[in-house]
């Protein structure tokens, strides 16, 4: 019998200093995640200080003196999952779906010393509700580090090619 | 088919005394009547549009803001695409080169003598780029207005300028500097929709139960004893019961202004900043600097399309684009010489408000974006706006009232009604 294979096994396994190929299956699973509405899952993969930033200007250095569109710790992308799943969720009736085509992800840092691996992955991005779908460039950048064995995200930063235009909702995650 | 154009009664019979006709929200014609009479008639908040009309704002060599039709008196074309920046001495259009004074005047023209003996000097060309004539810089906020007609700058916004003010008030140099970036979010609705939302007080614990709602329920769930992050006080309020809306107060100005919280706000509550009441007594005297911050008034309109939040230092701008299109532009301002903590809470406040990724932002235009289409519906063709009203009610008055009246919204339509027919 032959096993169906997701990557998770691979992330349930025990690890000391990832592969760069653990680093990229890592990267693809988390997206794999958001794609199937995993998220609970999904922000297991986040440190206790993990954040997910989408800046609004081209090149962002600042997150805090400068408006983002999102830069959010655990506690508010918990609020976000946890209304995702409410019954009075109304922008979400019915509810909107998303896919990731990512390229592969690049090792853009491996500091063993400190922990600290960064991988850039350019992708595109879809999100739809109703009649309506939006297509979204964007390059993520994700901050990893092992934490007890498993590799997480410290900061996952997502880059859109036209991140100062006029969007209308985006509502689920990149 | 016409039926508004050059019919002015029938633009007038649109609004009732406590109901106004899904016209004013879905109608093209009505629409473009609006861009013609009501956003040339008011004063309107000014960057780079003036209803559908492209203007530039510039400072003159004399120091004064002028306001010019962004449009190259040769061809047509945008003299400037840029959203700031310095133009240096002159405007020099990039299609021919035809080169203006930052008041619009003409300066030079290549190849001059291609014009000798043509009489262009009693061609519209000649007078260089238009200025708008009524313009106004009240405290670095600068207004419009494109027509003759109508009141001015005063009289138009008489004592709701204090809300501008105490924002202003709120930086210990009386100083405020845009900060932060813009957020741009578009919504495929009508900008009357959003205005109205700014006034409406009976629907943050219906409409944003999902999110600030749900910001409590996850906050309850944190150790005891652990401080409220400064996300759930910005949430938080929005769940406030109907008794803290209704006694917040709203007030009413003529030509259409009006504000929340007149008694208290959903900022009332927010943590202190270390630092900041010492800095503003020490620019202010205590007194004062207690009797600017004790000001928590909450969305201000200006009418037609701008809203103020003082207290948080925002501004949202409503920029109608077709009847059921309207780009919502936040900006945010920097209080002069205060701590950087509180530029931060603006931010924050806009991005968890107001981005078009924002969790509050998404039930709202789901709202609007329902009403849009519910109003295709030919059997009631009606919007009501009847809440708390009183047969004796004035127009055009100053008055307060219990915070969860739509007397507000009744106050902006009246002007609407006035604005779009003062020219008609």
């Amino acid at each position: 019998m032959v096993e169906v294979h997701d990557v998770v096994d691979v992330m349930g396994a025990s690890m000391e200093a990832p592969t760069n190929q653990q680093l990229i299956d890592f990267v693809i699973h988390e997206a794999r995640l958001i794609d199937q509405h995993r998220l609970d899952e999904w922000l297991d993969l986040f440190t206790d200080d993990g954040i997910y930033w989408m800046p609004l200007e081209w090149g962002q250095t600042d997150p805090k003196l400068t408006t983002s569109l999102m830069y959010e710790d655990k506690l508010l992308l918990t609020i976000r999952i946890e209304r995702l799943k409410g019954k009075r969720t109304y922008s979400q009736k019915p509810k909107s779906r998303c896919h990731h085509v990512l390229q592969t992800p690049q090792i853009d840092k491996r500091d063993e010393a400190n922990n600290e691996f960064v991988t850039w992955t350019p992708m595109h991005y879809v999100e739809t509700r109703y009649d309506d779908q939006q297509l979204y460039a964007a390059w993520a950048t994700h901050t990893l580090a092992v934490v007890d064995g498993k590799l997480r995200i410290r900061l996952k930063r997502v880059d859109l090619v036209n991140c100062d235009a006029a969007f209308g909702n985006i509502q689920l995650f990149m | 088919m016409t039926r508004y154009r050059g019919n002015v009664e029938a633009v007038r019979n649109l609004v009732r005394e406590t109901e106004v006709h899904r016209d004013v929200y879905i109608d093209d014609e009505v629409f473009a009547l609006e861009m013609e009479h009501l956003f040339a008639n008011a004063w309107i908040y000014v960057g780079t549009t003036i209803g559908a009309q492209p203007v530039l704002m510039v400072r003159h060599t004399d120091d004064s803001v002028k306001e010019l039709h962004n449009r190259c008196p040769h061809k047509g074309t945008r003299i400037t695409t840029d959203t700031c920046g310095n133009t240096g001495k002159f405007f020099r259009c990039p299609y021919h080169a035809w080169t203006f004074r930052t008041d619009g005047s003409l300066f030079f023209i290549p190849l001059r003598k291609g014009y000798e003996n043509t009489g262009l000097e009693t061609s519209h060309a000649s007078e260089g780029i238009s200025p708008v004539r009524h313009v106004r810089n009240y405290r670095g906020f600068v207004f419009a207005k494109l027509n003759d007609t109508g009141p001015d700058f005063e009289e138009f916004f008489g004592e709701s300028l204090s809300s501008i003010d105490n924002m202003v008030d709120r930086s210990p140099a009386g100083r405020l500097e845009v900060a932060g970036g813009v957020l741009r979010y578009m919504h495929n609705c009508n900008w009357k929709m959003l205005v109205e939302n700014q006034t409406d007080t009976t629907h943050p614990m219906v409409a944003h139960e999902s999110s600030a709602g749900t910001a409590i329920e996850v906050w309850k769930k944190a150790p005891p004893g652990a401080k409220k992050p400064m996300a759930v006080e910005i949430y938080a309020p929005f769940m406030a019961p109907y008794e803290f809306f209704e006694n917040m107060g709203i007030r009413v100005w003529p030509n259409g202004h009006g504000h929340t919280g007149v008694h208290h706000s959903i900022h009332s509550d927010y943590s202190a900043v270390p630092g900041y009441f010492e800095s503003m007594a020490a620019a202010y005297g205590e007194e004062r600097a207690k009797a600017i911050l004790d000001e928590n008034r909450h969305n201000t309109i200006y009418f037609p399309n701008l809203m103020v939040k003082g207290p948080i230092q925002l501004l949202r701008l409503f920029k109608p684009i077709a009847a059921d299109k309207t780009l919502v532009e936040s900006w945010t301002f920097r209080l002069v010489d205060a701590p950087d903590m509180l530029l931060e809470r603006t931010l924050m406040y806009n991005r968890l408000i107001n981005a078009p990724t924002s969790v509050v932002g998404h039930d709202d235009l789901e709202m609007y974006e329902r009403a849009q289409e519910g109003l295709r519906v030919d059997a009631n063709q009606w919007i009501n706006v009847q809440r708390l009203y009183d047969p004796s009610e004035r127009h055009d008055a100053t008055a307060v009232a219990n915070g969860t009246t739509e007397w507000q919204m009744r106050n902006q339509f009246r002007a609407w009604s006035k604005f779009m027919t003062l020219s008609m």
